[in-house]
């Protein structure tokens, strides 16, 4: 079998559109499913518009590129579809809605392979199954770029989370409260250590309580991570409590088994503040009334 | 009788001056009758594990020799780093800087029992 000449699509697929894109636009509008159309979510002009742009930059490209997507000559189709994907993301579109809006170009493009190639079914074939290829690498692609974007967001987000909330406040002279929000991972960790340690220099603290009323679980993990901010607290001479204790957690440390070695714990907040001001032989005294 | 002695660690320790303060340390704790060491490390930025053991064997060994000891002045860095190594220094008093380091010591040595500052069991 001789092998297939260098670029069977692209140069079939430039030559289709350079001879009649409008009218392949117009077929691939109607051939869209309403499904794909998304009326309710884009307008029928911008639609148009982003079909039409398509075609450009895919003739563009399949005049000098082959077919491999991955060459820079594909490089404005990757562009677009990369800001294509990214604009729908924001204006609702699933990603699933996106790779299908690429796909959906292959009804009228294989139509006119069709047309072009009657009685030729090996060449048939070979574009057919090129043409496939390449879009469907299209589809992926923008799959791929949402998948991104998710990340980065997130990824963002959980910066955000970590340096929300891990706040340490001075009680009084010698005192800080550290209140945990959410569940203490090995990241979270460092980063309430770090938080601890700095603010126990800074406001020359003895006594620091860390309270967590609001983590969720606290299991064997949770609360060897609560064991190592508490002996680095230590070593650095501040005294820890544990306020906060939830009847269900105090349940769960019973069961699970977990030793809290000499670690001082309290129900609430107060009673810990309370032990805190004892313990640096402070006292609260009511003002007698006058008179 | 009933001296305090303070120790300034201001160079990165290596093992056998390490060791040679051990040495140095329990000579003069017995020479002075001493009461208390005070171990000031704020100087310290670099720990290993050997620095912690070390810090912790001349805890003990001052006890036995009936005297109290308290390190002073860690940086945040350097107590992360001796908890990410499982080090937690029981037995040893820690405080804040050296003048707590002095108070813990003195209610250590008085027998008070509700000192101030930091003691790991």
């Amino acid at each position: 079998m001789s092998a297939l000449p260098q670029n069977p699509v692209g140069l079939a697929i430039s030559t289709l559109l350079a001879r009649d894109e409008q009218t392949i636009l117009n077929d691939w509008l109607k051939a869209m499913s309403e499904g794909t159309r998304r009326a309710d979510l884009i307008k029928e002009s911008d639609l148009r518009s982003q079909c039409a742009q398509f075609l450009k930059l895919l003739r563009q490209a399949s005049e000098t590129g082959g077919t491999n997507f991955k060459a820079p000559a594909w490089g404005p189709v990757r562009e677009m579809l990369a800001e294509v994907s990214r604009s729908r993301a924001l204006q609702g579109f699933s990603p699933l809605d996106t790779a299908t809006f690429v796909f959906s170009f292959k009804r009228p493009l294989f139509a006119r392979f069709q047309q072009e190639y009657k009685g030729q079914p090996d060449a048939l074939a070979a574009e057919m199954w090129a043409a496939t290829e390449l879009l469907d690498d299209m589809g992926l692609y923008t799959t791929e770029v949402y998948q991104k974007s998710r990340e980065e967001v997130i990824g963002r987000q959980q910066e955000e989370l970590l340096e929300l909330s891990t706040p340490v406040v001075k009680l009084w002279d010698g005192i800080v409260a550290l209140p945990l929000i959410g569940t203490l991972d090995s990241a979270r960790t460092q980063v309430v250590m770090e938080s601890l340690l700095q603010a126990i220099v800074q406001t020359n603290s003895r006594v620091a309580i860390i309270d967590i009323t609001g983590v969720p679980t606290v299991d064997t993990v949770v609360a060897q991570h609560l064991l190592k901010t508490v002996t680095a607290a230590r070593l650095m001479g501040a005294d820890c409590i544990i306020s906060g204790v939830r009847p269900q957690i105090a349940q769960t440390i019973v069961h699970l088994g977990i030793n809290l070695l000499e670690v001082a714990t309290k129900a609430t907040l107060a009673a810990a503040f309370s032990t805190a001001m004892q313990r640096l032989g402070l006292q609260v005294v009511r003002e007698t009334p006058k008179g | 009788m009933g001296r305090f002695l303070l120790v300034t660690i201001q160079v990165d320790m290596h093992d056998r001056l390490a060791l040679a303060l051990q040495d140095d340390l329990t000579q003069m704790i017995s020479d002075t009758e001493a009461r208390g060491v005070l171990i000031d490390i704020s100087s310290l930025e670099i720990v290993d594990s050997f620095i912690g053991r070390m810090l912790g064997n001349i805890a003990a060994m001052s006890r036995v020799l009936d005297a109290e000891t308290v390190v002073v002045g860690m940086q945040p860095a350097v107590a992360i780093t001796l908890v990410e190594l499982g080090m937690s220094l029981a037995g040893v008093r820690t405080a804040l800087n050296v003048d707590a380091g002095m108070e813990l010591l003195k209610s250590a040595v008085n027998g008070n029992k509700q000192g101030y500052g930091a003691s790991l069991q």
